[in-house]
C-alpha cells in the first residue's frame, strides 16, 4: 500500500488522525495533514481505507 | 431471475460514500447510482468558499478520480432524477419510465435550497446548493467594479458567502432574522465575535425579515435593484444571494404510507426507513440511540459516515435473504449497528475557523469562554438535561480542537465537561 495526499484540499477535519493515527497527523498551526507513514504496515491497511473514504476533502488516495 | 441489485439513490457525498461501502462491505451485484444533477460526484462545501473566491476550478470538486469511480463497477445514472419509490417491492421509478427491482434501496438524496417565492423569474437573485449555483453567482460578482450584494439569510453559508464576497471587494449586506450570525447554532456569545468580525471586515449587518425584491425591466430581462424589508427598507442591490435554509429532497417519495417524511426521511437507529430501504446524509432524521432522540444533520462529515453505516447495515439486513448468494461476498465487518457518531461541522470565514463536535441543536444551555476577543479565538460548550453534548472553538488550532471531542463523544455531566475544557485550555 501506497498513499499520497492532495494536501491543498484538506480542510483539516482531523477525521483521518482519529482513524489512523500512526499513519496520519495534524501540522500545529493550521491543522492540515501530514502523512507520516507514506507505506503503512498491513495492519495498518483497513485504518486507512476507512480514513481514506471518510477525509470529507477526498484529501486522501490509497494505491494499492 | 433478474439480476441483483441494490440501488443508492443521490451521487453527492452520502452516496458516493454508501457506493463505496457497499463493494467494500462485500456486495458484488448490480450497483445503481442515481444522481440528478449531471456531474460526478463532487464535494458542496467548497463552494461557498474556495470556488465562490476563484482559488479552484469545479474540477477540483470531484470528489473521486474517473478511475476510482471505474474501480466501483457502477449503473451510473447522473442527470436522472427517481420519481417514486414502492417500499413493499423496492421497486424505484426513474424519471424515463424505468422501473428497477431492487434487493436494497439507500436514499440518499439531500437536500435543497428554499427561496422566496417573490425571487421567481428575477435576474440577480440567487440561492447555492450545486455547482451550477456557485458558478452562477460567482460569474454575477465577476467583472470590474464591485457588486452590491444583499446576502438574506445569516446562517452559516450566508456567513460563508458574504465572507468571500467581502474578500473580493464587494459590498455586503447581511440581512438575517436571528439577532446575530448563526445564532441559531453556536448561541449568543459566539454569534457575537461573529458580528464583530464581519462588521470589521465591512460587511453591513440587518436583523430584519424581507418583504420582497424591488427590479428594473421586463419579462425574462427583470433586473433586481433592490430587496425590501418588513419595515419598510430599501437595501440597493444588484445581486442577491437567499441564504434561508434547505429542504428535504422527499417529494419523490410521497404517496408510499410506509414511510414518514415529515422535516426529512424518518429512520430507526440503524438508518433503516423500512425493510431493505435506508437512508444517509442531509436527507435523513434518525434516532440517534446515545442522545435520545431524533436527529437530521446538515453536515458534510455526517453524510460519509452515515452513508457508510447506512450500507453496512443494508447488507447486513440482507445477509439472511442472500445466504450463499454470489452478489454479497463474505466481508469483515459487516454487522448491523446503530449509527451513533460524534458530528462534526467546520466552517471557514475569513482566516477564521470554525469548529464544532456533538450535538449542539436543541441545547438548554451553553457556556462560551472567549480566550482573545481581538482575534476571535473562543470555545463553548453546549448542553441539555445537565449534560454536555457539543463543544465549539473558533479561531484555536485544529489540531488541539480535535482533543476537545473527547469532551463529549459521550454525553457528559455538564460540569465535568467544563472542567475538561478548562484543562484543555490551560
Amino acid at each position: 500500500m501506497n498513499i499520497t495526499l492532495d494536501a491543498d484540499k484538506c480542510c483539516a477535519a482531523g477525521q483521518c488522525v482519529l482513524v489512523a493515527p500512526e499513519v496520519f497527523d495534524q501540522r500545529d498551526e493550521d491543522g492540515i495533514v501530514v502523512l507520516l507513514d507514506a507505506a503503512p504496515p498491513a495492519d495498518q491497511h483497513d485504518a486507512v481505507r476507512e480514513a481514506a473514504a471518510i477525509c470529507p476533502a477526498a484529501v486522501i488516495q490509497v494505491h494499492e | 431471475m433478474s439480476p441483483r441489485r441494490i440501488a443508492v439513490v443521490g451521487a453527492s457525498a452520502a452516496g458516493l460514500a454508501a457506493a463505496e461501502a457497499l463493494r467494500r462491505f462485500g456486495w458484488t451485484g448490480t450497483l445503481t447510482l442515481v444522481g440528478d444533477e449531471p456531474h460526478p460526484p463532487y464535494d458542496r462545501p467548497p463552494l461557498s468558499k474556495q470556488l465562490l473566491q476563484g482559488a479552484w476550478q469545479p474540477d477540483k470538486l470531484h470528489l473521486r478520480a474517473a478511475d476510482q469511480l471505474d474501480a466501483l463497477g457502477l449503473d451510473l445514472r447522473l442527470g436522472t432524477r427517481a420519481t417514486g419509490l414502492d417500499t413493499a417491492t423496492r421497486t424505484l421509478t426513474l424519471d424515463g419510465g424505468e422501473r428497477l427491482a431492487c434487493d436494497g434501496v439507500i436514499v440518499a438524496t439531500g437536500v435543497a435550497a428554499r427561496t422566496l417565492p417573490e425571487a421567481a423569474g428575477l435576474d440577480g437573485v440567487h440561492t447555492l446548493r450545486t455547482l451550477e449555483d456557485a458558478l452562477a453567482l460567482k460569474e454575477r460578482l465577476s467583472g470590474t467594479g464591485g457588486h452590491r450584494l444583499v446576502v438574506v439569510g445569516n446562517g452559516v453559508l450566508g456567513c460563508e458567502a458574504a465572507a468571500v464576497a467581502r474578500e473580493l471587494g464587494h459590498e455586503v449586506t447581511l440581512v438575517g432574522r436571528e439577532a446575530l450570525p448563526m445564532a441559531r447554532t453556536v448561541g449568543t456569545e459566539i454569534g457575537e465575535l461573529l458580528a464583530a468580525e464581519h462588521r470589521e471586515r465591512g460587511v453591513q449587518l440587518r436583523i430584519a425579515a424581507v418583504d420582497g425584491f424591488e427590479a428594473d425591466g421586463d419579462g425574462p430581462a427583470r433586473q433586481v435593484t433592490a430587496v425590501r424589508l418588513a419595515d419598510g427598507t430599501r437595501l440597493p442591490a444588484d445581486t442577491v444571494l437567499v441564504a434561508i435554509g434547505s429542504e428535504p429532497a422527499v417529494g419523490w417519495l410521497h404517496g408510499d404510507p410506509a414511510l414518514d417524511t415529515t422535516d426529512g426521511l424518518r429512520c430507526d437507529a440503524y438508518c433503516a426507513a423500512a425493510p431493505g430501504v435506508y437512508a444517509a446524509g442531509d436527507v435523513a432524521r434518525w434516532q440517534h440511540p446515545v442522545h435520545g432522540r431524533d436527529l437530521r444533520v446538515e453536515h458534510r462529515m455526517n453524510a460519509t459516515e452515515q452513508g457508510m453505516a447506512a450500507a453496512r447495515n443494508l447488507l447486513a439486513e440482507l445477509e439472511e435473504a442472500l445466504e450463499g448468494d454470489e452478489a454479497l461476498a463474505p466481508a469483515a465487518g459487516r454487522e448491523r449497528r446503530p449509527f451513533t457518531p460524534v458530528p462534526y461541522f467546520w466552517s471557514d470565514q475569513y482566516g477564521l475557523k470554525l469548529q464544532a463536535y456533538g450535538v449542539l441543536a436543541g441545547a438548554d444551555r451553553s457556556e462560551a469562554t472567549v480566550v482573545d476577543p481581538d482575534s476571535r479565538k473562543a470555545v463553548a460548550l453546549y448542553g441539555r438535561d445537565g449534560l454536555a453534548t457539543g463543544v465549539l472553538a473558533i479561531g484555536l488550532p485544529p489540531r488541539l480542537v480535535r482533543g476537545l471531542r473527547a469532551l463529549i463523544a459521550t454525553p457528559a455531566p455538564w460540569e465535568e465537561a467544563r472542567e475538561g475544557l478548562r484543562n484543555a485550555l490551560a
